[in-house]
């Protein structure tokens, strides 16, 4: 049952006389109970991708110029703003790469979670407040009464995140956006986070559309995974065999640059060449060959569509020639 | 767990008073800088007490006049003798009255208060709304008005302004009086009072405006504006509450440095609309070269400062909990 489903989204922002469009014609979907990875490194789009589903690219000057985003068969394109504002926090949460600044600093953290809880529920006040120092419990904060009325400066960072999380968790979403969550954690917090969203998210029974640029996170967390670059979908197929066999090859280079620990300590970690071009020097053809090893001249003129392979999907002209070389290491 | 209560808040008084103490020796420090530089740029210059140089004094009316008042010591010594009896609590007598100078002043202070307070209240109320109202709609037409007007609340002469107020609402149009305080009618009292507070809040409001909105403007680009948003927050919500609450603490802040400037202001503003506070005390003062009473006025008016600064500093700390004040 697919719980939310991406048409040829596209995403565009008007920046004085500039129109960016971070976002072109992404089509993905997510089943119930699956989490799906969004990887990509900076600027490829990911982020964006998930406000917009949340529709809260539109606060933030861009607009979703094309394509259809539905929710249980829904369009979210056209309910109102009330409607969308009501099903934030109820239907679909987020959590955010910043718990340094996603909490309001002047807000205690236990009101802020009463605030979300009152927002879709009936619960009076002693109800809710309830609600939030069980839920403040449920994410491993010790001492949730105390808790309850300290404001985020009192708190560490893997804190603020776990707080974020039950905020978002307050009212049973069944969809949970998550943006680089662990991204400004340290690796032993980062790991006791994704345990912690796994373990929600088994028992709550939601899904989970996780944003990182990590591979070693995506690998940990996924089912499936879908890559970005320059603001659209390269490869998009299940964990397992996207890390054995990975026909893109930006998911090749992704692969190639995670440090292998029982691997061979003398090899050099292997990394891309150059960045994402800008919006304004594009390239003809697919948007990768700049800085692809297997580009050809097909490459070079005719942008490559989503093509399925199996029940995979990958956007290259020469994924077959990808296939035949394999990813340095085991990764899994 | 009673222990533990009783234990902590003592720890807290104690903190608070060590602070309190500190801020009231700082206070001292100051208030006696700003008495010497107002004793001494005071004696700088020419004439005396009234009393002393009416036209037709002969000149041994004034030796005698000197040497009663004792202005034929020096300003040193002088100095000395005032600072002596302030520490006592005496502020002296107004050299063109003969009244103490503590009672003429709170004759006056009452109606300074009126107009500054009120001036205050309204800059602040109106400004913080202006401000957002700016912020929210920037480089629009609503921010644009706002902005303009602000430019010409500041850059326009208050004396001038007031004279152009008076000629248009007392002279022309006849509906506000240009001078006085009004009967005891309250209707009356809030058309004299218009004018002084509109001229008076052109040097406070624009500030307000502009605090206002460029601390708005920063603070919902912010990562928690985006998670209120995210959960489901009303609009409204998210900018009056989240928002506000977080652009507010520099605004109050910046509420410290308007009450010297309300106070400055009222000396302007009450002098042209004949309102008999403080500011036109002070001016009567240094005309008359009413020495005690421009000593008295002076150091009334650093206090108020002082405390009202430390109203201010409370304030912040509890709109803060990330600041503490002591």
């Amino acid at each position: 049952m697919k719980l939310l489903e991406l048409t040829d989204v596209t995403i565009q922002f008007q920046r004085d006389e500039q129109t960016i469009i971070p976002v072109e014609g992404v089509s993905f979907d997510v089943k119930e109970g699956e989490t799906v990875c969004l990887v990509g490194e900076s600027g490829s789009g990911k982020s964006v991708t998930s406000l917009g589903v949340m529709r809260l690219v539109e606060f933030e000057g861009g607009t979703i110029s094309a394509g259809d985003i539905k929710y249980q068969g829904e369009s979210l394109l056209t309910k109102s703003k009330e409607e969308m504002r009501e099903m934030r926090g109820k239907d679909i949460a987020m959590i955010f790469q910043e718990p340094m600044t996603a909490l309001n600093p002047v807000v205690s953290i236990g009101d802020q979670i009463v605030e979300a809880i009152s927002l879709h529920t009936e619960l009076n006040k002693a109800e809710a407040k309830e609600r939030a120092i069980k839920l403040l419990g449920s994410v491993g904060i010790s001492e949730a009464k105390r808790r309850f009325g300290q404001y985020p400066h009192e708190l560490s960072g893997g804190m603020r995140q776990r707080v974020v999380i039950a905020m978002a968790l307050s009212c049973d979403p069944k969809l949970l956006i998550a943006d680089e969550p662990t991204t400004a954690l340290d690796v032993t917090i980062e790991a006791q986070i994704l345990a912690l969203l796994e373990n929600l998210k088994k028992e709550m029974n939601m899904s989970i559309v996780f944003i990182t640029h990590d591979m070693g996170v995506a690998a940990e967390i996924a089912d499936r995974i879908i890559v970005m670059y320059a603001g659209k979908i390269v490869e998009d197929g299940d964990v397992y065999e996207m890390f054995d066999d990975p026909l893109h090859p930006y998911t090749l280079g992704l692969l190639g640059s995670i440090p292998d620990v029982n691997g061979d300590r003398s090899k050099p970690l292997l990394s891309i060449p150059g960045a994402i071009p800008a919006q304004s020097d594009m390239p003809r053809g697919c948007r990768f060959n700049p800085r692809c090893a297997f580009a050809t001249q097909q490459c070079l003129e005719q942008e490559p569509p989503l093509l399925a392979v199996g029940n995979r999907k990958v956007a290259c002209w020469n994924y077959e020639d990808v296939q035949k070389a394999k990813p340095t290491g085991e990764v899994i | 767990m009673k222990h533990s209560l009783s234990f902590s808040t003592i720890g807290e008084m104690t903190i608070m008073g060590q602070f309190l103490v500190k801020r009231f020796f700082q206070s001292l420090v100051l208030i006696l800088i700003v008495s010497i530089i107002t004793f001494f740029i005071m004696n700088l210059a020419p004439g005396g007490p009234s009393s002393m140089m009416r036209m037709d004094a002969t000149a041994e009316e004034r030796a005698a006049i000197a040497e009663q008042l004792g202005l034929n010591e020096p300003v040193i010594v002088r100095y000395k003798d005032w600072l002596l009896s302030a520490l006592g609590g005496d502020l002296g007598t107004s050299l063109s009255s003969g009244q103490p100078v503590i009672e003429r002043i709170m004759e006056r202070f009452p109606y300074t208060f009126q107009l500054t307070a009120i001036t205050l209240i309204i800059s602040v109320v109106v400004g913080v709304i202006l401000g957002v109202i700016s912020a929210m709609n920037r480089n629009k037409w609503q921010d644009n008005l706002i902005n303009f007007g602000s430019v010409v609340g500041l850059s326009v002469p208050s004396f001038w302004m007031a004279i152009m107020f008076i000629l248009l609402f007392s002279v022309e149009l006849q509906w506000l009086p240009s001078s006085g305080v009004g009967d005891s009618s309250l209707v009356d009292k809030a058309k004299s009072m218009a004018m002084p507070v509109i001229i008076l809040a052109t040097s406070t409001l624009p500030t307000i405006v502009r605090f206002t909105r460029s601390s708005m403007l920063e603070v919902i680009n912010q990562n928690f504006i985006r998670t209120a948003r995210s959960k489901g927050a009303r609009e409204k919500t998210v900018v009056y509450f989240h928002a506000l609450k977080n652009a507010l603490i520099p605004v109050v802040s910046i509420i410290g440095v308007l009450i010297p400037r309300l106070l400055g202001g009222a000396v302007i503003v009450e002098t042209v609309f004949g309102w008999p506070g403080m500011g036109r005390l002070i001016v009567e003062a240094s005309q008359g070269r009413d020495y005690n009473l421009v000593m008295g006025v002076t150091v009334f008016v650093t206090v108020l400062v002082i405390v009202s600064n430390f109203i201010v500093d409370i304030i912040y700390s509890k709109l803060d909990p990330r600041v503490k004040a002591y």
